[in-house]
């Protein structure tokens, strides 16, 4: 598996640490209800199709999410979580 | 006043260069680094600064700006090692770094051979041209990986992990030769 | 049998080496498989099961039969197959499964007892009694099956691994691949051509037809010399392909030097190769026909019998039938009869065919059966209505071809079945980026395979984009390909599908009797596939077996699914270099040789070295050292390296913010020139490690973290700043490299800081404060902490000069009586302080747990606040952190034992608690632990048992609070 690194270029996975799902950047704030961090912490989608996955490319330091199917391996897109979206 | 000595990282491993069949490794000494990272929005006001003082812009990603003796060797998003020189504009968060790093020069004919059996990076000039620079792995290393000239690479690591590198190279280093001689 | 004047050997150099003892003459050039059959030994090997005596079948890697074990002791290598085994001289080859040898074989008796062991046997069989499992039934199974065995040896680690990378890789050299390669080359593309063989040109090599005039041979020869002049192309002969994965990722294994006496080379190297286009030129392997007795050796494949003819000149006979269902079995007999071999018959399943050759014909005609013990002697052959024998050595057979789509199939993508040419080919773009061309693309004349591999070619070229530059096409053999399906002849008798794994026809149609009527099922019910060549020659026909008894079609029925590696890869090889120290980089601390050079053991920490003691002479024991080094820190002074402390510079306006959402405690109101004690949770509310933060200026920071969670910590702060806070300007560095850091301890350690300052001054330190000074003129970071519960200091100064920092501090501490102390004394000092380590934050403790919720701030949000507070985080179910003393006759205390009630039985449901860590106190004279126990900081006082299954240690132990020592904190204070 390859990923881009938006700061380094395509490199090869053994660069890459997964963190699994892009989630975990929509933190509740504080005062959020107990359902509220179960879902943040603990309810994962498990989708068929796009997903939007967590790496850091240890190398560089930068965190990113990739937007890839989970069908076809495609990797759709890599764009640091400093300008992701929640 | 007792005078304490300072000691480069590889003086144990790699007390002189060492060649095996067509490539040498030898330690660099880096002289004075800084790191240097501009925080929000004075990306151009450390350029200014570096230009005045050494000489060099702040790189762009993968790049490496030159004057002289000094480099800036670029080392993440917004993160730069200035070599060379001592400068710490205003407007970035710096730090001295002058002890922190292993740096091997890796040369010859073979040296690409070598470099390919340890890091994961594209080395093709089309990809990784002269005076380009890239955070990668080397071994099971975190690197900086510079190319310096036509077939010579600047290997920067943990200075922790001088021994290492000078361990992984080697072994490359001879795995090529002895397949040269095949 | 050696075929004079033929074949593309080098007979200047004859080779010798041994197989079972046996001296055998070979050529360079030869493979053991050629070898073997110019000396006329037919039997290589003995199948898995039944210890079928069995010969050559193919001549490349879907070799099943002629497996065999290369070199002695460390170096041998099981189950390599004769076929791509290079000859050189003085090579030791030993068959396999057999005892005493290939033609007496004791195990052949299995296949007395064959009507008993159809597939299933051992399930069915060796079910009961279950105590015989393991003990019994699988030790004598094993010894019963089985193919090569391991040494048991350690391999030594003598391969290698690489990467590399392209524009455009070509997985075979036949005429497609070249072609392929040649037209991209031309193009400008970086082109990587990887070919199994040890030469380049596929069937080429195998064939005499001629390619614009020139031989196979020659024409290839051409092509190489150009492709080899240009400096855009790396040309990899031994080298095969093993598998497809994501985005143009390719793994190969290359037999480096396999094929040469050992020495100082690496065997084999794994590559990782990353390529922007592929194109899948690997040709298409020939399927034999299953029907009764057909593992008689002397029965190959047909393609197998021209390679040994026309490239290695050899033949297994002086006559031979030759069987198929294709125009391949008549250029088979013509290759024969030009080779002088006696074309005993030519069998062609096809009714209408015709021949041109003058040999006995049998259009529409099969092979029944076969004759011979050790080898083939004569076929019982039926034409139309007549039955006859026809005496020979040799039967070439035909099934028809497969494509070989293994590797466009590895990532999920199923080949398609055409009834045209009766075999399942690959889809469109079944990889990303890759194309099938050539054979492997359903395409069986050579003239097409040209053309096809051009095209290949110019699609790759475009899609990188570069410029076509189109190479002519040289004329070609452009036979059209017509084939009738041919799978089985049933009779009395088995029929053999895998051979390797000794599956019969009979298996298949008992699977599908039993309702394992899927591919998938079926090839777990038999086996069939599941051997080392993964039924490279049998897959296909087993389908079509499969097919015909649930009554499909083949092309519904479909395949199992094609997974990595396309051969076997040695473990060596994929983890070559992975060994001893090439394990994990070793890092070593700046006065690493120093301490060495005390005598001092090292001990792992993460991927650091530490000194565990400093011996002195006369001390037998690692615990007279350790108490030593401990009293010498609470009476006079120690120094010890904490070099691989993790430190990390924080640094910006928004720095002392960020550290409150990081740390449980509030560290933006932390005054320049103090240290504060923090606490950073996960966000489930578990603690992830400790450390101090000191404030060195206004907007600068430097955070320590344990070694073990020093990783860890910074990749977590990258992603609170760069994900969760991204509005904070601040800047995160690790500073562990530059720093070497040492701790002062005791109660002179002022006097030894004041000593080596060059301003003394600056060693007047309140406890948890910091400054920045100087020794011999260099600059050092002086804090007044203190992990040993003794007034202490940690001086932190570049590494450069961290060995002579190092020399100078024992040097100073020496004349107070002091000296260096390690990791041992250190663990004791803190234990006997109840002070933590990761075995107490053993990541399923919190705060609460370890007694720090006070450092929970209740005015701001951090990382884990909301979790930590959650029901079940908190309350007297906790097993909370308390200290032990042994109370009873047993005075040993254990890590890792379970505590429980002092009367209680010491089960599982009644376990209270366990101990973390255990240390003997020189100070208190006592053996301490820290444990976990269940609502412990209410129980001080309470006894307990605490039993080590483990160890066989017992005993009666008190409760109370985890620091032993100077609760007051006078010491360090002071």
């Amino acid at each position: 598996m390859r990923l881009t690194c938006p700061h380094c270029g395509e490199r090869d996975l053994r660069e890459f640490a997964a963190r699994g799902s892009a989630v975990v950047l929509s933190r509740p704030s504080a005062g959020a209800s107990a359902e509220e961090w179960a879902d943040y912490l603990h309810i994962r989608d498990n989708p068929a199709g796009e997903a939007r996955d967590l790496f850091y490319h240890t190398p560089c330091g930068l965190w990113i999410e990739v937007t890839r199917s989970t069908i076809t391996h495609a990797v759709i897109a890599a764009r640091p979580v400093r300008e992701a979206k929640p | 006043m007792a005078e304490l000595i300072a000691r480069t990282p590889a003086h144990a491993d790699l007390p002189q260069p060492v060649e095996i069949g067509r490539t040498r490794i030898a330690e660099v000494v880096l002289g004075p680094v800084t790191w240097i990272a501009p925080f929000d929005g004075q990306e151009k006001a450390v350029t200014a600064a570096l230009r005045a003082a050494a000489g060099v812009a702040f790189p762009k990603p993968g790049q490496v700006t030159r004057k002289g003796s000094v480099r800036a060797l670029s080392v993440g998003p917004g993160q730069a090692l200035l070599i060379g020189a001592t400068v710490t504009p205003d407007g970035a968060a710096t730090t001295d770094q002058s002890a922190a790093w292993c740096a091997l020069s890796l040369s010859g004919e073979d040296a690409c051979a070598v470099l390919a059996r340890l890091t994961p990076l594209d080395l093709r000039p089309s990809a990784f041209a002269l005076h380009r620079t890239a955070r990668t792995m080397v071994g099971h290393m975190t690197a900086s990986l510079t190319r310096t000239s036509e077939n010579t690479y600047e290997i920067i690591v943990f200075r922790s992990m001088a021994h290492t590198l000078v361990h992984d190279l080697t072994r490359a280093m001879r795995h090529v030769a002895v397949r040269a001689a095949l | 049998m050696r075929l004079e004047g033929r074949g593309q050997i080098d007979r200047d150099h004859p080779v010798r080496f041994t197989f079972d003892g046996r001296v055998i003459d070979a050529f360079r050039g030869d493979t053991v498989a050629s070898a073997l059959m110019a000396n006329d030994i037919r039997v290589v090997g003995r199948s898995f099961k039944y210890h079928r005596p069995r010969g050559l079948y193919s001549a490349g890697s879907d070799e099943p039969n002629a497996l065999v074990t290369t070199g002695r002791g460390r170096d041998a290598l099981p189950n390599v197959r004769a076929t791509m085994q290079e000859v050189w001289e003085g090579l030791d080859v030993t068959s396999q499964n057999r005892w005493p040898s290939l033609t007496r074989d004791v195990g052949a008796i299995n296949d007395l007892f064959s009507p008993f062991l159809a597939a299933g046997f051992y399930y069915k069989t060796f079910m009961w009694p279950r105590a015989f499992w393991e003990r019994v039934y699988e030790p004598l199974i094993r010894r019963a099956a089985g193919l090569g065995r391991l040494s048991g040896e350690a391999a030594r680690d003598a391969s290698e691994k690489a990467f590399a990378h392209c524009d455009v890789l070509v997985i075979g050299s036949g005429p497609a691949g070249l072609m392929a390669a040649l037209t991209a080359a031309r193009a400008g593309a970086d082109v990587i051509l990887a070919e199994e063989d040890s030469h380049m040109g596929g069937r080429l090599l195998s064939e005499t037809d001629t390619i614009g005039g020139l031989s196979g041979p020659q024409w290839v020869g051409s092509v190489l010399n150009e492709l080899t002049a240009l400096p855009n192309v790396r040309v990899m002969e031994r080298t095969t392909v093993t598998g497809a994965y994501d985005q143009g990722t390719y793994g190969a294994l290359e037999r480096v030097s396999l094929h040469r006496p050992p020495g100082r080379a690496p065997r084999e190297c794994f590559w990782r190769i990353a390529a922007t286009r592929t194109i899948l030129a690997a040709g298409a392997l020939e399927r034999g026909v299953a029907f009764p007795g057909n593992d008689r050796p002397g029965v190959m494949l047909a393609s197998a019998l021209r390679t040994y003819v026309n490239r290695w000149g050899v033949a297994p006979g002086q006559s031979a039938v030759v069987w198929g269902n294709t125009d391949t079995a008549h250029r088979t007999a013509r290759d024969l009869a030009s080779a002088g071999i006696h074309v005993a018959a030519v069998i062609d399943a096809r009714a209408d065919a015709t021949t041109t050759g003058d040999w006995p014909f049998y259009p529409g005609g099969e092979v029944l059966s076969t004759q011979g013990r050790l080898g083939l002697k004569g076929l019982q052959v039926r034409h139309g209505r007549r039955e006859f024998t026809v005496w020979t050595d040799c039967l070439a057979v035909s099934g028809g071809w497969n494509p070989s789509v293994h590797l466009a199939s590895h990532i999920g993508s199923r080949p398609v079945w055409r009834d045209d040419i009766q075999a399942f080919v690959a889809g469109p773009e079944p990889v990303p980026g890759m194309d099938v061309a050539g054979a492997a693309n359903g395409i069986f004349d050579t003239a097409g395979c040209l053309a096809d591999g051009l095209r290949a070619g110019n699609v790759a070229v475009q899609a990188i984009g570069l410029e076509t530059h189109s190479p002519d096409l040289p004329d070609a053999e452009a036979t059209p390909y017509a084939i009738t399906p041919l799978w089985e002849v049933e009779g009395k008798g088995r029929a053999w599908l895998d051979l390797q794994n000794d599956v019969t026809t009979k298996d298949v149609r008992l699977a599908a009797q039993e309702n394992f009527r899927s591919p998938e099922h079926m090839k777990r019910y038999t086996t069939q596939g599941m051997s080392p060549d993964q039924g490279k020659g049998s897959n296909v026909t087993a389908l079509a077996v499969l097919a015909a008894a649930t009554g499909a079609t083949v092309a519904a029925t479909g395949t199992t699914t094609y997974r990595p590696p396309f051969v076997p890869v040695t473990i060596s090889a994929m983890g070559a270099g992975a060994k001893g120290k090439g394990f994990a980089p070793e890092r070593f601390t700046p006065a690493h040789a120093a301490a060495v050079e005390l005598g001092a053991p090292m001990i792992e920490a993460g991927l650091w070295y530490r000194p565990s003691f400093f011996p002195l002479s006369g001390e037998r024991v690692w615990r007279e050292s350790c108490d030593r080094e401990v009293r010498m820190v609470r009476e006079s002074v120690g120094v010890t390296e904490v070099s691989t402390l993790g430190k990390i510079e924080v640094m910006g306006p928004d720095a002392g913010t960020f550290l409150d959402v990081v740390y449980t405690n509030t560290m933006s109101s932390l005054a320049v020139g103090k240290v504060r004690y923090g606490l950073m949770l996960r966000e489930d509310g578990h603690v992830m490690d400790d450390g101090t933060v000191a404030r060195l200026s206004e907007d600068r920071f430097v955070l320590t973290t344990t070694t073990a969670a020093a990783a860890e910590v910074m990749r977590h702060l990258d992603f609170v700043a760069q994900g969760l806070r991204p509005g904070l300007n601040l800047r995160t560095v690790s500073v562990t490299e530059q720093w070497a850091q040492f701790a002062v301890a005791g109660p002179r350690s002022e006097a030894l800081v004041r000593s080596i300052l060059d301003d003394p001054a600056a060693g007047v330190l309140p406890f948890m404060g910091c400054t920045e000074a100087s020794i011999s003129g260099t600059g050092v970071r002086v804090f007044r902490i203190s992990f040993s519960g003794e007034k202490g200091y940690e001086i932190a100064i570049p590494s450069d000069r961290g060995e002579a920092l190092w020399r100078l501090l024992l040097a100073h501490a020496r004349m107070l009586g002091g000296g260096p102390y390690g990791l041992e004394a250190l663990n004791v000092l803190r234990i006997e302080k109840g002070f933590l380590t990761h075995a107490e934050m053993n990541g399923r403790s919190t705060a609460f747990d370890l007694g720090l919720q006070g450092m929970m701030s209740a005015k701001k949000d951090f990382i884990g606040k909301a979790l930590a507070a959650r029901p079940g985080l908190l309350g007297e179910t906790r097993e909370q952190l308390v200290g032990l003393r042994p109370v009873g006759a047993a005075r040993m205390l254990t890590a890792g034992a379970y505590l429980f009630g002092e009367g209680a039985a010491a089960t599982r449901e009644a376990q209270q608690g366990f101990t973390t860590s255990v240390a003997w106190s020189p100070t208190l004279d006592t053996f301490l632990g820290l444990a976990f126990l269940v609502n412990g900081r209410a129980r001080h006082g309470e006894r307990l048992r605490m039993v080590d299954h483990m160890r066989n240690v017992e005993a009666l132990v008190e409760v109370g609070p985890p620091c032993a020592f100077d609760p007051d904190g006078g010491r360090m204070r002071g």
